[in-house]
């Protein structure tokens, strides 16, 4: 158990340390809408989405294919670290207005 | 007017399927239905605090002040249940020479019945937050007030009688089970919270994944659908999770059944060891 401990702590120290070679993929929310609609991103690695809120109204970013939800205000920006995906396509939407608020990352 | 009711039907239900586990675990507690309100009430004002400060969380840790908050609330619920399953099985011992006495079982259950009040105004804060910035969003976008009201009413209706349903089918379980029966039923609620929490710090890349999307059975039951979202809040169902939601999940199972059994020795010392939820080894008995 102390083993699985240790282990644990060095991946976390790991982890941390390689936040920021993350490569990063922008998404931005305009009219309840994602910009663009359907993004590329490499399969296989970690990836950051950085999702920006171009409306005055604040949006849920969401993906239940990804496993990944996050709020994200008016006006501002935030990030999300998904991945390393397997290939294929992976829905994602904006909770609060699922009617045109969605997309699809094609992880290649 | 029907989008407002599905989103907050959803987020009512994952409220309202731990308030009827925790008012089945605390059935015939004294004063158990004050708590439960004061539980909400608290979680309700909680919910619309979060959601005014939601800014500052999201500045807070470079970014992820929302992953690190969600996954505090959720690994503190844990700890709650935790503590308080523990805490019922040290009394088994005596509970049992009073079986079939409902009122003996349940003054047991009352001591600890702060603890799940506080679970249930967690609960209650997490999705109604969610609810609140939704709802303001709604506003903004020049929806009437009868349709923001009538979806309102009809998404905490219908979740209200879900939870409702959850709570008189778990009545209907044999006394002499019931408490075995509503004490598992809060350590698979428990060990689907750490999950949760584990995925939400993964998110913010707080912790490895150890394998991302180790298997897929959305094809089966996927994590949006109304069955998913109700038996990830049962169980702590995710269609694709990753390793570390596993470990948390794990962890969390066996800290508890590990805690209770240990506490359900004759002489057990009263001590208990649910803080130990957060990744860390369980130490086993």
């Amino acid at each position: 158990m102390i083993r699985l401990v240790l282990a644990a702590a060095l991946l976390f120290g790991s982890a941390a340390a390689g936040a920021a070679e993350v490569p990063e993929f922008h998404l931005a929310i305009q009219d309840h809408a994602f910009q663009p609609a359907e993004l590329k991103v490499p399969a296989g690695v970690k990836v950051k989405l950085v999702v920006a809120n171009r409306d005055a109204a604040p949006e849920e970013f969401e993906s239940t294919e990804f496993n990944r939800e996050k709020i994200v205000l008016p006006n501002s920006s935030t990030s999300v670290y998904v991945g390393p995906l397997k290939p294929g396509s992976y829905r994602f939407f904006g909770d609060f207005h699922p009617d045109t608020a969605q997309g699809r990352l094609i992880a290649e | 007017m029907p989008g407002v009711a599905l989103l907050v039907f959803r987020e009512v239900l994952e409220a309202a399927l731990i308030i009827s586990i925790v008012c089945a675990a605390t059935r015939g507690v004294r004063g158990r239905g004050f708590y439960v309100a004061a539980g909400i009430a608290l979680g309700l004002l909680g919910a619309i605090v979060v959601a005014l400060g939601a800014g500052a969380i999201a500045e807070l840790a470079s970014g992820s002040g929302q992953e690190l908050f969600n996954a505090g609330v959720l690994l503190a619920a844990v700890v709650m249940i935790g503590w308080h399953v523990v805490w019922m099985s040290r009394h088994a011992r005596e509970l049992a020479r009073h079986m079939g006495a409902v009122g003996q079982a349940v003054k047991a259950g009352s001591s600890s019945l702060t603890l799940l009040l506080a679970v249930i105004a967690l609960a209650v804060l997490r999705e109604g937050s969610e609810v609140v910035l939704f709802l303001y969003s709604m506003a903004m976008g020049g929806i009437g007030a009868a349709g923001l009201i009538g979806g309102i009413a009809l998404g905490v209706g219908c979740g209200v009688l879900l939870g409702f349903a959850l709570y008189f089918g778990l009545l209907r379980i044999p006394l002499r089970h019931f408490f075995s029966a509503t004490n598992a039923m809060l350590v698979l609620l428990a060990a689907g919270l750490a999950s949760g929490a584990a995925r939400f710090l993964l998110q913010a890349n707080r912790l490895p994944a150890l394998g991302e999307q180790l298997w897929d059975t959305s094809w089966l039951l996927s994590n949006g659908s109304l069955a998913g979202k109700t038996l990830g809040v049962l169980v702590g169902y995710d269609a694709s999770p990753a390793g570390i939601q596993l470990a948390f999940y794990a962890v969390t199972l066996l800290v508890l059944l590990g805690g209770m059994r240990w506490a359900a020795r004759p002489a057990a010392p009263a001590r208990t060891e649910a803080a130990s939820t957060r990744g860390v080894a369980p130490a086993r008995p």
